[in-house]
């Protein structure tokens, strides 16, 4: 039996799992658009390219950094609160790398005290390390995800205030601050998210992973059942949000040329498990989840600030809007509106 | 027990789920003041009388007469206000509450909205005391053995809705005899105080000491009801396994299929044991034979099938498979070593239901295989075609979510998964549960053609005449333990007797 | 002996962990006391309970959501949001009996919702509470971007009156030992709290609920009710907290009470009370309180550590009560599954197509 032949187009177009992102990402293009007729205009300055969606794309980089290691985790029937304080000690691993010295801190932007290929590998093995401190609790101890990962939430500041002893390090390193703020026509930070991305992408879909992730997620039984190590498949999950959130915490502290252990990544696992959420994974269960669609949601979130500044809401309204933004997603995607959308269209196909 | 008594009846009670029919025009009737044992096998039926009964679910067709009337019951809070108490397997009740909490939280005594406390453990411990039971009610439900645990479910289910009717789920399943011994002496007061109650087991034993009367179902019909004083066990055995067991001089001898003379030697359990699941046993599997093995639920023959399997690591004894000693008790190593399941959970150790048929089938091959080896989407076709061709299964596309299949089909999907790891060695728990008779048949004609290649196959089944038609051996189970290994020439009367053990078996 | 004490300790094991708190704190106390000269004087420990009413208060409110085997993240959006809109009020010249009425009320309007969201819609509570925390918030700078002061004379009262403790303090000279009305407020919260969690029917359910949700509906208990009850009661302790932060401080502003949650729910948990629900003492989160004003102390009378190490410290002890109250559930979940594999036959075995004994 060969695959499904061409279904409806309509059909195969709506229940796509890109569908609701993309369409959610026009409206509010498209009303950014009214409001701005210029919004789409792009610049070049000194080769590099410039506006609106430029900005979108390069303020959304962590998000979506954190979304694509999130995606991942979320399918599996978990999730990870606790990737913003993993950012805060990437970010803090770094800088102490950077300019061990705290007393004296360098100012010379091309000094640092360990090359910088030494500081990312470092940084970014920290963090994979605190994502197989979370996968162990949930894989191996049993420990429900939500609290397993609140524990690293809550603890995870202060230990990156620990490391770098309370301080602000400022970063001058250039070579450093390139991650976040370096530009090749498009900003670095594009680039490094198209890595990431690659990877995943590689590591799940072209070989068996992303199959044994989704078998997880809707039935762990079953999967153990069929040979699936799924311990190992959940630890593996968590290690490589892990491994995002140290990229994402090195772009952000990249990109202000500091490690601010109370601030960065504050808030921001939410605009991951959202930006997953609207990418159509769903939360508490997992199952089949589209690396591509969580960008698209990732996208969707930056998408809303931007525009909110864009049209002049200030910056502490945004969060307001934010919150109706997710109770407005929670309902679209809640069973219970799905059901009830299901019932009243159902008549009008017959 | 005069019509005049009876309290409550139904009659004809049909209930379909997609693809399976659960109870076909069940008739059941209960009468004040007796115990009656509800048995059948898995997929007999059994739960979903009670599900009907209880408001769980409605019945397709048939009504339910409850002292004289007719009722429909609504739902499990409705069921309870009109008198029928439920206690399942799995009390449920809230094990960080104490004793008494559990049983009164709701209808706790109040001085103007204040709960009065010692009024309440008073209470409580009056009710356990006509229980026979004294514990102290303050501490914790969850403290207490699972006995204890129970018999506070009873004294609230006795407590909420001056119950009429009391079902017992499974009591018996996680007590020891003494225990049981206490639960028997509360059934028998409870009886003579007038309360009907309903008794789903599957110790036969126990049947016999306290029923009054059993009623036998089947494959969701009503095989019949009757007075176990009546019954000799082996014609209960007899009814619940559909073999109508005649007069002794109509015995008829089964000759177990041979086809072959024995092959080599796949697999050697040498004292396979493990604690609370199955006495250690010997087994020996052969290339091209299948091996019955029969025995009534909770005999262990799961258990058998997931230590060989691997699903579980045995506490005593060795696992041989051609020759090499068994180290890694996982299902992945059981298929390196091509040993395969079919387990007995469709649902819930079976089916992945959100991925597709194809998805579905190469799972334990890509499982095998390790994640980065990944079949091609061409071998994935390649093999999903295979199979679905193979074994007819019935789907649209080999893009269907597998949950939306038939039973039928979601078991041949699995079926097909395990063949498509090619096994040396496979084990079939229940293939035939829940699906036509058509597909029942295919399975079992599979089953022997799958020998005749050369695999060594187990195949279990609570349907005795599956099983012997299938085996060139046959393995009795009971109570937790290998009893016989039969082959050549059976009596089938020998089976029964196997598996029912005594006349006056003991616990 | 050995055997007296063995039986009421068994006995009475459920309250260890609410032991084991209390001593905490009372060894963190009695070390500071013998360090420092100055703790030893009675008002730094009549000081614990005025230095943040509107952290017990708030911890209260989200003990019984926890008990409930819920969360609620936005308790510290909550509060702000009350300082912020009494602040606004009170300078329009509303009357500061009515504000406060108002306040309590839209503090259970949003606890209502969330829990509404919840209850029916069967959104998980994390999320839920943390859209909630987000839009409380936002409505924080939607008022005002800027601090607003709170000149009111009502407040004055609330926040100066100093209460004498008798026997510690010389009416005459109106020098001594005090309290602040606050703490009268608070401790009074604290008495209804333990009141309804152990003696009445809703607060019984509170802990049914967190037990076993799916057994307290199969035991008819009204488990949507509670539900909506629990977060719309959380919603009121926050705003509660809220007017107490505001008389504490003088003012409003959509920057308080930052990162409030996670103290609270530190406070919770530092009380003994099971993150995942159906175990704990709202007693026990009095002393989670404490716990953390002594820590607080300690590092002030130190001098030498600076002060953002309490949140360390805070994050750490809860660290370390969640480990080890998620190492002895899943210990305790291990030695059941080899009990009833012991016991006898497996629970449950399973059926065709929707059967399932």
């Amino acid at each position: 039996m060969a695959r499904a032949s061409a279904a409806p187009t309509v059909r195969r177009v709506t229940e796509s799992r890109l569908f609701f992102p993309l369409v959610v990402l026009a409206v509010i293009l498209l009303f950014n658009l009214v409001y701005d007729a210029g919004f789409f205009a792009l610049d070049t300055i000194d080769g590099h390219l410039y506006g609106n969606v430029i900005d979108i794309l390069r303020d959304g980089s962590t998000v979506m950094l954190l979304a694509i290691g999130m995606t991942l985790v979320i399918a599996t029937g978990g999730v990870d609160l606790s990737v913003g304080a993993v950012m805060a000690i990437s970010a803090s691993v770094a800088a102490l790398l950077i300019n061990p010295d705290l007393q004296s801190l360098s100012n010379d932007p091309n000094v640092t005290a360990t090359p910088l290929p030494v500081v990312l590998i470092a940084t970014l093995v920290v963090a994979t390390v605190c994502g197989l401190w979370n996968g162990a609790l949930v894989a191996y101890g049993g420990i429900q995800p939500m609290v397993a990962t609140l524990i690293l939430m809550i603890a995870g500041r202060g230990i990156a205030q620990l490391i770098t002893n309370g301080v602000r390090i400022q970063i001058f390193y250039e070579p450093y601050a390139f991650l976040g703020n370096g530009w090749i026509i498009l900003p670095f930070s594009l680039f490094i998210v198209a890595a990431v991305f690659v990877v995943a992408w590689l590591m799940t879909r072209r070989t068996a992973l992303g199959m044994f992730i989704e078998s997880v997620g809707i039935n762990s039984r079953s999967s153990f059942f069929s040979g699936i190590n799924e311990r190992r498949v959940k630890l593996v999950a968590y290690m490589f949000c892990g491994f995002c959130a140290g990229m994402a915490g090195l772009v952000a502290s990249s990109s202000i040329r500091t490690s601010d252990a109370n601030n960065i990544g504050l808030n921001f696992e939410l605009d991951a498990i959202l930006a997953v959420v609207i990418g159509g994974t769903a939360l508490g269960a997992g199952g089949r989840f589209s690396l591509f669609a969580s960008i698209i949601g990732a996208i969707v979130m930056q998408a809303i600030t931007t525009s909110m500044y864009a049209i002049g809401v200030p910056a502490h309204a945004l969060l307001a809007v934010k919150g109706v933004v997710v109770v407005l997603v929670i309902l679209l995607l809640s069973v219970q509106v799905r059901e009830f959308v299901r019932r009243v269209a159902a008549p009008k196909a017959a | 027990m005069s019509n005049a008594n009876v309290l409550l009846s139904m009659q004809g009670i049909h209930k379909a789920f997609p693809g399976v029919r659960a109870l076909d025009g069940v008739d059941f009737s209960l009468a004040a003041g007796e115990i009656h044992a509800l048995v059948g096998e898995n997929g007999a039926g059994k739960s979903t009388l009670i599900k009907v009964l209880t408001g769980v679910v409605r019945p397709d067709a048939g009504t339910i007469t409850l002292a004289g009337q007719d009722v429909q019951v609504h739902s499990p809070e409705h069921a309870q206000s009109i008198g029928i108490s439920t206690v399942y397997q799995e009390v449920n009740l809230c094990p960080n509450l104490s004793i008494a909490e559990n049983i009164l939280i709701g209808r706790e005594p109040r001085r103007w909205r204040r709960i009065d406390g010692r009024a309440m453990n008073r209470r409580a411990e009056q009710i356990l005391v006509g229980l026979d039971v004294d514990v102290d009610v303050t501490q914790p439900l969850g403290s207490y053995p699972v006995a204890i645990q129970q018999m506070a479910a009873i004294a609230r289910a006795l407590e909420i809705s001056g119950a009429r009717v009391l079902i017992l789920d499974e009591p018996t399943s996680s007590l020891d005899a003494h225990e049981t011994e206490q639960l028997f002496g509360v059934m028998h007061k409870l009886k003579a105080a007038g309360l009907a109650i309903v008794f789903i087991t599957h110790f036969l034993e126990q049947v016999y000491a306290i029923a009054d009367r059993v009623t036998v179902l089947r494959n969701g019909r009503l095989v019949g009801t009757y007075m176990p004083s009546a019954l000799p066990r082996i014609e209960l055995i007899a009814k619940m396994l559909g073999r109508e067991l005649t007069e002794l001089d109509d015995m008829t001898k089964v000759k177990l299929a041979s086809r072959h003379e024995t092959g080599e030697t796949r697999l050697v359990a040498d004292g396979l044991g493990r604690v609370g699941a199955i006495e250690p046993f010997d087994l020996e599997l052969h290339a091209g034979e299948v091996v019955g093995l029969a025995g009534l639920l909770g005999s262990g023959r799961t258990e058998i099938a997931g230590l060989l399997f691997g699903i579980d690591k045995p506490d005593s004894g060795s696992v041989t498979v051609n020759g090499v000693p068994v180290r890694q008790h996982s299902p992945l190593g059981s298929i390196n070593r091509r040993v395969a399941l079919c387990p007995e959970d469709r649902k819930g150790e079976g089916i992945v239901d959100e991925l597709t048929v194809r998805e579905n089938i190469i799972l334990a091959v890509q499982a095998g295989r390790g994640w980065l080896r990944r079949l091609s989407p061409s071998e994935q076709d390649e093999i999903a075609d295979r199979y679905i061709a193979l074994l007819k299964i019935a789907t649209p596309s080999a893009d269907q979510a597998v949950g939306n299949l038939s039973g039928g089909n979601q078991q041949k999907v699995i079926l097909a998964r395990w063949l498509a790891t090619d096994p040396q060695v496979l084990i079939l728990d229940e293939p035939t549960r829940g699906i036509d008779v058509g597909a029942k048949a295919e399975v079992q004609r599979l089953v022997l053609s799958l020998a005749g290649e050369g695999k060594a196959c187990v195949f279990i089944s609570s349907e005795l005449d599956e099983v012997l038609r299938t085996s060139d051996r046959i393995v009795i189970l009971r109570d937790r333990a290998k009893v016989d290994e039969l082959t050549g020439d059976v009596d089938e009367r020998q089976i029964m007797q196997a598996i029912a053990g005594s006349e006056h078996g003991s616990s | 002996m050995a055997d007296w004490l063995g039986a009421r300790l068994s006995r009475n094991r459920r309250f260890i962990p609410l032991a084991a708190t209390i001593t905490l704190f009372c060894l963190a106390y009695g070390y500071g006391a013998v360090v420092y000269e100055g703790m030893r004087d009675p008002q730094v420990f009549l000081n614990l309970f005025r230095a943040s009413p509107f952290l017990l208060i708030s911890a209260i409110g989200m003990t019984f959501v926890i008990l409930s085997g819920g969360i609620d993240l936005s308790v510290g959006g909550v509060v702000a949001l009350t300082t912020v809109a009494t602040a606004a009020l009170l300078r329009g010249g509303t009357d500061p009996w009515l504000v406060i009425v108002l306040m309590l009320l839209m503090g259970m309007a949003i606890g209502a919702t969330m829990g509404a969201f919840i209850t029916f819609l069967k959104v998980q509570p994390f999320i839920a509470t943390l859209a909630g925390l987000w839009v409380a918030r936002g409505l924080c700078f939607w008022i005002s971007d800027d601090a607003i002061p709170i000149r009111n004379r009502l407040w004055e009262i609330l926040g100066q009156t100093k209460i004498l403790i008798p026997g510690l303090a010389d009416p005459t000279t109106k020098q001594g030992e005090f309290v602040s009305i606050m703490v009268v407020v608070e401790l009074l919260v604290l008495a209804v709290a333990v009141f309804v969690a152990h003696y009445t029917r809703f607060g019984r359910t509170v802990y049914a609920i967190g037990g076993n949700e799916l057994s307290a509906r199969l035991m008819g208990l009204r488990v949507n009710r509670t539900k909506m009850l629990v977060y719309t009661m959380n919603g009121f302790c926050s705003a509660l907290a809220g007017i107490a932060l505001s008389v504490d401080v003088s003012s409003g502003h959509g920057l308080y009470a930052m990162g409030l949650e996670l103290t609270v729910i530190g406070a919770v948990v530092i009380g003994g009370t099971l993150l995942t629900g159906g175990v704990g003492y709202v007693i026990g989160t009095l002393f989670g309180v404490l716990i953390i004003g002594v820590i607080q102390t300690l590092i002030q009378f130190n001098g030498q550590l600076s002060s953002w190490w309490t949140p360390i410290v805070v994050g750490l002890l809860t660290l370390a009560f969640i480990g080890i109250q998620s190492f002895l559930a899943a210990l305790k979940t291990r030695q059941s599954a080899v009990q009833r594999r012991v016991g006898h036959a497996r629970p449950t075995d399973a059926g065709a197509g929707e059967e399932a004994t």
